[in-house]
């Protein structure tokens, strides 16, 4: 079963890096963007029964490792193979 | 009193560490290898700086959930100290043993720079031979040495004397110009409750010699050895 965690700064906290990649865009002519954040894409397979046990076994990865959750939210989703890369694309 | 320097892949502090132990307060050392589950025969783990598997996902992460770092609460109950510098700190706020966390340098940049060091509580095991007030100078070395902490465990921080070391001018003032990663109130060093767990991101290390530089590092070795002859206290074993 693939999941697809995304890692994220919580709200609030300062995303230096984001406030760069947005200062980037400015310079590129991009001042039309409000806010800019930058986050992590993480992909499990993980061998589950069901999308229930892959996403319950995930979330404790979450917690216990993938993210920070002084620093960070995270969201999981349950995604079909084919959504998560382009086809050909190297693994 | 008997040291353990441990080494992740990644590390780069170990060999000054083990140099400044050996050579300088000359006192009994060993390299530990982060599978390493058994600490028994040692008095003080210390934490190195460095890229700790390769600072992968975040500073610190990985390592934080090495078998060397698992065994460490069951030493620190046990009645040993752990001293983590730099990525060391990360490695001990990623594992839980130390609250908050560290993230990006404000500025962007990696700072390698002296930094001067207001010593807060001078009652902790790593910080017995100094006095409030003074003033260290020690190098910092890292781009992720941001240390951040909700309202509420600041306040907790403050409530158990757990900042030990605060940025600050050479003259002791607290000020954001003498901040060089952005940390919320200047914090560059951080115990746990106990005081048994000292986490900071300057390098006492590199500050041990005169042809270094500076010998303010030293400070820190010589209070652990005064706790040990004073009392005892956090020596169980």
């Amino acid at each position: 079963m693939r999941v697809r965690v995304l890692v994220r700064l919580k709200p609030g906290i300062l995303d230096v890096q984001g406030a760069a990649v947005q200062r980037a865009l400015a310079g590129l002519g991009f001042d039309d963007v409000r806010e800019l954040r930058v986050g992590k894409l993480v992909e499990v397979d993980v061998d589950a029964p069901s999308a229930e046990r892959a996403r319950a076994r995930v979330d404790e990865m979450c917690r216990r490792l993938l993210a920070n959750t002084i620093l960070e939210d995270y969201t999981i989703e349950a995604e079909a193979a084919e959504r998560l890369a382009p086809p050909g694309a190297v693994r | 009193m008997r040291f353990g320097v441990v080494v992740f892949p990644g590390t780069w502090s170990d060999c000054d560490f083990h140099y400044v132990i050996s050579e300088v307060i000359r006192q009994p050392v060993k390299y530990v290898w982060h599978r390493e589950r058994n600490l028994a025969d040692l008095d003080c783990v210390v934490l190195p700086g460095g890229f700790s598997y390769g600072d992968y996902l975040r500073a610190g992460a990985v390592a934080g959930r090495s078998p060397v770092v698992e065994a460490l609460p069951e030493f620190v109950a046990g009645g040993g100290v752990v001293l983590g510098s730099c990525n060391g700190f990360q490695i001990l706020c990623e594992a839980g043993l130390l609250p908050g966390a560290l993230m990006r340098n404000e500025c962007l940049q990696y700072r390698c720079q002296s930094t001067h060091l207001l010593v807060e509580n001078a009652e902790t095991p790593f910080t017995r031979a100094l006095r409030p007030g003074q003033v260290l100078t020690m190098p910092i070395s890292h781009g992720e040495g941001k240390y951040h902490a909700d309202p509420e465990t600041l306040r907790t921080l403050r409530a158990h004397k757990q900042v030990v070391f605060r940025y600050a001018t050479a003259a002791g003032e607290v000020t954001r110009a003498a901040n060089p990663n952005g940390s919320v109130e200047n914090i560059a060093g951080i115990v746990n409750e106990d005081g048994t767990v000292l986490g900071l991101m300057p390098h006492p290390e590199r500050a041990a010699e005169s042809a270094m530089g500076g010998t303010d590092g030293l400070q820190i070795f010589h209070s652990l050895l005064g706790s040990l002859v004073e009392d005892g206290a956090f020596l169980k074993r």
